[in-house]
């Protein structure tokens, strides 16, 4: 186990906080009819794109996935500008045209949520091969879903990165269900890092409840990749709290509470703040004092988005290509 | 009730695609349905509600998240004599899947010398309304239309549902389901017996002479709204629904156009290459000196689906833009 310092704790704590916020809040919005379209909120999983994202530099890249709130908070995004793309407003982040699926902010190398599961690792091994054509000592992490591992599209990425040796990271978030359908229905194997070997890359398994151990993973892959060592993939187990969209289950109950309860005993976030406690890292004020500043931050966020405008109707048609200069139209 | 009568009930879009399928898949064991969350969960928007319950998971098939496996399942499947019915969830995915659409399915017949037989039917649900955005929102028919060798319908209620879907599934052809999903939820007296809709025929809605509206799915429901608002200023409208997209009816359209010598054709799919393109062509070809007024076409803004609901609401072609044409094309 490497050494991991306070402050990494305190900021993965931090980072955790943050997604949980945002995710319940939209959650409570989605709820109040004020968020339109799909909602896939992040709620439980929180330690992956904590600890992935506590190991990457501000300037590395991220791919993410329909499920990508949490993966933008975690790469430093602006709750404001976060909750205003899901109204719809035009002060979002995509100026209110993408919403929750394609929220994305280059700025933080975050590029992009993506409707598309698995489109978002290919994209990341361009980003990776960006990377090393400019020799800038960057890193791209794509992150995606265990049912993503069941499309061409990652299995491409995974093959093309490895064949050249690309500075990536594969970060699989199993959290045992693609929409309804649980994991053992999909796939023969039971470890989805099972596949990594398959186009020679080093795969492990992390438990991703567990935010420390998710960063120590992610350090390690990270590092390699900036090495110029290749490619490696995680796997991360974990579970969503909420349902595939939106907060309520569908009438159809795909999973046991049971299930559900088991892992909420396992919620990352309690988990880190008693283990921080123990070591005299934060104390229950301590824990207290950042949900109460990052609820304020939401808060404020929340007030941003619903006092901002929606877009014009003029804004349909811009943005759909960039604008050439000197060209005819 | 004599015994050529059979009864009748109020069904719903998505009802009639999910027990047409059970009807038919009852009459022939050939039959079996794939697709992502199609198993015990019945399908994201319920049209595959309760086959698992009946016919298990031999014959109805969760698959994993491979769309272009899913497609290529059905050929090689329907290609080795059975009569596969596969699911791709959102028509934004048929774009995943495209190469064994268009390159396989579409063209093995042919390619072949005609020794193959491809008796495949893909069902997908499309349409924009729903703050959904760009991936999850698209109406792509026109490019599956532009594809020899395929066979696309668009069912726009319920009735016309159960009959295009029964031709399909019979069809030794790949054919394309296109479902809408503001559609899902509307009804309308539907048989309870199986009967077929010929693929290729159109449906003259309503009859009218001062212009013809040739509406496309759910465009049609918006196309009556808009002909019951004229028809206070005295204005008559016909609306023509084509219901299959490839094979395309001219003679019914072209026919409409001869009678009424104004045309509106609408979709809700990008206007720029749009079916609506081809029906304008068509017309013109068919009905030239007949008409009075250039041909007014109606669909969606060249831009991707917008997601928030201030933009949307201008991207859909609806009533109003459909009223605002027919006044238009007639001058007043
Ligand atoms: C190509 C494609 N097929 C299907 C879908 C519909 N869909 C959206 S999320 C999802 C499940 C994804 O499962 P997983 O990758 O495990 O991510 P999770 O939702 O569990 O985070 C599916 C099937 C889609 N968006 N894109
Ligand atoms: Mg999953």
């Amino acid at each position: 186990m490497m050494d991991i310092s306070d402050d990494v704790l305190r900021d993965l704590h931090r980072r955790m906080v943050r997604i949980r916020q945002f995710e319940e809040g939209a959650g409570k919005l989605a709820e109040q009819a004020k968020l339109p379209g799909f909602l896939h909120l992040y709620v439980g999983e929180e330690a992956v794109a904590a600890g992935a994202c506590a190991a990457l530099t501000d300037e590395d890249q991220i791919t993410s996935t329909h499920r990508g709130h949490g993966h933008l908070v975690a790469k430093g995004g602006d709750f404001r500008r976060m909750m205003a793309e899901l109204m719809g407003r035009a002060t979002g982040y995509c100026k209110g045209k993408g919403g929750s699926m394609h929220i994305s902010d280059l700025s933080l190398g975050m590029l992009g949520a993506n409707g598309i599961v698995g489109a978002g690792t290919p994209i990341a091994v361009g980003a990776a091969f960006a990377n090393r054509y400019r020799d800038n000592g960057k890193v791209a992490l794509a992150f995606f879903g265990d049912g993503a591992t069941n499309i061409g599209a990652f299995h491409e990425a995974a093959n093309m990165a490895c064949a050249l040796h690309l500075p990536i990271v594969f970060m699989c978030e199993n959290n045992g269900y693609g929409e309804f359908t649980p994991r053992e229905k999909t796939m023969a194997i039971t470890d989805v890092v099972d596949r990594a070997a398959g186009y020679g890359m080093p795969g492990v398994i992390v438990d991703g409840m567990d935010a420390v151990a998710v960063y120590e993973a992610a350090v390690e892959a990270v590092a390699r990749a900036r090495a110029g060592d290749g490619p490696t993939m995680i796997e991360a187990k974990t579970y969503r709290y909420y349902n595939h969209h939106g907060v309520q289950n569908m009438g159809v109950q795909y999973r046991t509470d049971d299930e559900i309860e088991a892992w909420k005993k396992r919620d990352p976030i309690s988990g880190l703040e008693a283990r921080m406690a123990e070591l005299g890292v934060m104390s229950a004020d301590d824990a207290t004092a950042v949900w109460a500043e990052v609820e304020a931050e939401l808060g404020d966020a929340v007030q941003f988005a619903e006092d901002s405008p929606f877009p014009e109707p003029e804004a349909l048609l811009s943005d759909v290509y960039t604008v050439m200069e000197g060209a005819a139209r | 009730m004599t015994a050529t009568e059979t009864a009748v009930g109020e069904k719903s879009y998505v009802e009639a695609v999910s027990g047409t399928i059970a009807q038919l898949m009852r009459e022939d064991d050939d039959i079996f349905v794939a697709g992502e969350d199609v198993g015990a969960f019945g399908g994201v928007f319920s049209t595959f509600l309760g086959l698992h319950a009946e016919f298990g998971d031999r014959r109805v098939v969760d698959t994993p998240i491979s769309e272009q496996a899913i497609v290529g399942l059905g050929i090689g499947a329907a290609v080795t004599g059975l009569r596969p019915i596969v699911d791709l969830m959102f028509m934004d995915f048929v774009l995943v899947a495209m190469d064994q659409l268009a390159n396989q399915a579409a063209k093995l017949k042919y390619m072949f010398g005609g020794e193959a037989t491809m008796p495949l039917t893909i069902t997908t649900t499309g349409g924009a309304g729903l703050s959904a955005a760009a991936q999850h929102s698209q109406s792509l028919e026109a490019i599956l239309c532009h594809i020899p060798g395929l066979k696309v319908v668009f069912p726009s209620n319920a009735y016309d549902m159960k009959g295009l879907l029964v031709s399909c599934v019979r069809e030794d052809n790949p054919t394309v389901v296109v479902k809408n999903k503001l559609l899902l939820g509307t009804s309308c007296p539907v048989p309870d017996d199986l009967y077929a809709i010929p693929l290729g025929v159109a449906d003259v809605v309503k009859e009218g002479r001062d212009v013809t509206i040739v509406a496309v799915g759910r465009m049609v429901n918006e196309a009556l709204v808009a002909a019951e608002k004229l028809a206070a200023d005295g204005i008559e409208c016909e609306i023509v629904d084509p219901r299959t997209l490839q094979p395309f009816d001219t003679d019914t359209v072209v026919a409409s156009a001869k009678k009424t010598n104004r045309i509106v054709v609408v979709h809700e799919a990008v206007q720029f290459g749009g079916i609506g393109a081809e029906m304008t062509a068509q017309i013109t070809e068919g009905a030239f000196d007949y008409l009075d007024a250039p041909i007014h076409r109606i669909g969606a803004p060249f831009a991707p689906v917008p997601f928030s609901p201030a933009l949307e609401q201008h991207y859909v072609p609806n009533a109003a833009k459909i009223e605002a044409g027919v006044r238009q094309v007639l001058g007043r």
